[in-house]
């Protein structure tokens, strides 16, 4: 960092001012995370001065049932609509990278219109669909959770085509014709060729579709009826209308929670590949 | 790429295979419901739990009022101020990333994209919790205020009054505010993108050639990056536009947003029709905005 060589005119990195930028910028984004983090643990209801280390609020919130309850929901519905989300997406991906059909440009432009409409409109419409078709509300859990599940899956999965259609840019036809030529079926040259190529657009599409539907507060806020309340929900209404210690403990074990998931994806793709599927 | 586009009929079985579920969830989970908030949009409330849809543009009429004119209008104001910041704050960040020793680079972007991870309605708390009345915010003001009393009492003159902390949150600044920190990242990852695509000879020729930085700048990294600079302001402005959480949590009375307002058509004033309209209303001016994006995209590539 502090060799000598002059800086050349591209190492625009290593001028100060540019250094300092960065610095500043990534003080912005993580200054507010890591007070609230490391305040977690701080003996005081008045969250500014530090008064001694404590875990109590971490307890407190461990036992707070609806809390708990909140984030057991929040991972289900996630762990649901990434694995539907998969499955509708590559399916997706693979009609449109491999057919010519009528209105094909009709389904490729509606499929990316969850992306692009506001995430209001789109809680305002499953707010009005699920009332309109008298979506039962009283199922035991999990069903209980189908409506959220279902609004989460369809803007999870045009995310994950989007990501598998563009690894299947650089699949090889040939192979799968060879395969097919060696007598393998249909079925038996998607599964043994066509799917190795796409694993790691899977993957990273997995995590992009669990991170979307953990994230997503608006819709889930039109969607959810009183008895189904997923983590963001529950802590906006705890921010909404008594900010107690208890959220940040909770915050904190959500981001953690973050940073586990993205290490692990980093660990299966490196980061380059996470950088990619941006 | 090899190999042409298969055409369905040569291979039905297949084709029925993948393209039923994800169209029959699209028109079932997507179309249908946007089809009934675009029918409620014409209607009106009959009774208590009834809308009739009646074919009446009163709501869109209703929508033309000053009041929500004025909001959209506000709305538009705000998501723009909040794209130009993050432009001029994400530029050079994505410059550096770009220059940056390969050993950095992936470190770099991934301080970037881990906020973006982060869930939003977390990250907007952290900063409501920095920003309050008890808040480091205040409390560093706080710190430069006395500073600057004792300063006055040094030169002999009489100290300042006791700091006594600002709202800082709750107004249209804390929304801004709000609505940069949440969307940087949706900015630098796109310019990030561009910027690494760019042959960067072509700096170095600029440079050679006795262009100072400045002007190599803006006469050669500007353009060649205007593909990214454009994305990044079109996936910063569309979920700016339609922000719900920032406002509601940050803004004050006067700091509403369009989709706050859309939102209380449903959740409190319980007048679903109009909501409908306002969303269709918000859902018409992005395909504006995109459709602008994809003229001049066209343009680019004509010439």
């Amino acid at each position: 960092m502090f060799n000598r060589t002059p800086i050349a005119p591209l190492e625009y990195t290593r001028k100060l001012w540019m250094r300092s930028w960065v610095g500043l910028t990534m003080l912005f984004l993580y200054a507010p995370l890591i007070l609230l983090m490391i305040f977690s643990f701080n003996d005081s209801k008045r969250n500014v001065v530090w008064k001694g280390f404590t875990l109590k609020y971490y307890e407190k919130a461990l036992h707070n049932d609806s809390l708990v309850e909140a984030l057991v929901n929040s991972l289900t519905i996630a762990a649901l609509a990434t694995i539907v989300s998969l499955v509708i997406g590559a399916l997706a991906a693979v009609a449109l990278w491999r057919f010519r059909f009528p209105f094909k440009g009709l389904v490729e432009g509606t499929m990316s219109l969850p992306i692009i409409v506001p995430e209001i409109c789109l809680g305002v419409a499953f707010l009005i669909f699920f009332a309109k078709v008298d979506w039962p509300t009283d199922l035991p859990w999990p069903l209980n959770l189908s409506a959220i599940t279902i609004a989460h899956i369809t803007f999870c999965f045009p995310f994950v085509a989007m990501v598998v259609r563009a690894r299947l840019a650089s699949f090889n036809k040939e192979e799968e014709e060879a395969a097919k030529d060696l007598g393998a079926s249909e079925w038996q040259a998607f599964r043994d060729v066509l799917l190795p190529h796409i694993r790691p657009a899977l993957v990273a599409g997995a995590l992009l579709a669990f991170t979307l539907s953990l994230d997503d507060f608006v819709i889930t806020f039109f969607t959810s009826g009183p008895d189904t309340i997923t983590f963001p929900v529950k802590v906006y209404s705890m921010v909404r209308f008594s900010v107690t210690p208890e959220v940040n403990a909770a915050s904190t074990i959500l981001i953690l929670l973050t940073v586990i998931l993205t290490f692990i994806a980093l660990k299966l793709q490196g980061v380059k590949g996470i950088a990619e599927t941006h | 790429m090899s190999g042409a586009l298969q055409d369905w009929k040569s291979q039905k079985k297949p084709f029925a295979a993948v393209v039923t579920a994800p169209v029959f969830w699209l028109a079932l989970f997507f179309v249908a419901p946007m089809a009934i908030v675009w029918l409620y949009s014409f209607g009106q409330n009959a009774g208590p739990a009834d809308i009739e849809i009646s074919g009446t543009l009163d709501n869109y009429k209703r929508a033309t009022e000053w009041l929500y004119v004025s909001i959209f209008l506000k709305s538009f104001a705000v998501a723009t101020l909040t794209t130009l910041l993050c432009l001029i704050i994400g530029f050079p960040v994505a410059m550096a990333i770009t220059f940056a020793a390969p050993k950095w680079r992936p470190w770099l972007l991934l301080g970037i994209m881990l906020p973006f991870w982060t869930n939003l309605l977390i990250r907007t708390y952290a900063l409501m919790a920095l920003m309050g009345t008890n808040g480091y915010m205040n409390k560093g003001l706080g710190e430069l205020w006395e500073g600057a009393s004792w300063l006055r009492t040094l030169v002999g003159m009489q100290p300042l009054d006791a700091w006594t902390p600002v709202q800082l949150l709750y107004n249209n600044f804390a929304v801004v505010l709000g609505l940069v920190y949440v969307h940087l990242p949706f900015m630098v990852l796109p310019l990030y993108s561009a910027l690494d695509r760019l042959d960067k000879s072509l700096i170095e020729a600029s440079l050679d050639l006795g262009a100072g930085h400045f002007k190599t700048f803006m006469q050669i990294v500007v353009p060649l990056a205007a593909p990214g600079i454009v994305a990044g302001v079109m996936i910063t402005l569309i979920p700016a536009l339609g922000a719900y959480l920032t406002p509601d949590l940050m803004g004050g009375t006067d700091s509403q947003m369009i989709a706050n307002v859309i939102e209380r058509q449903f959740k409190r004033a319980n007048d679903w029709p109009f909501g409908a309209a306002l969303s269709f209303l918000l859902i018409y001016a992005m395909f504006i905005l995109i459709a602008f994006q994809s003229m001049r995209a066209n343009k680019v590539k004509a010439a």
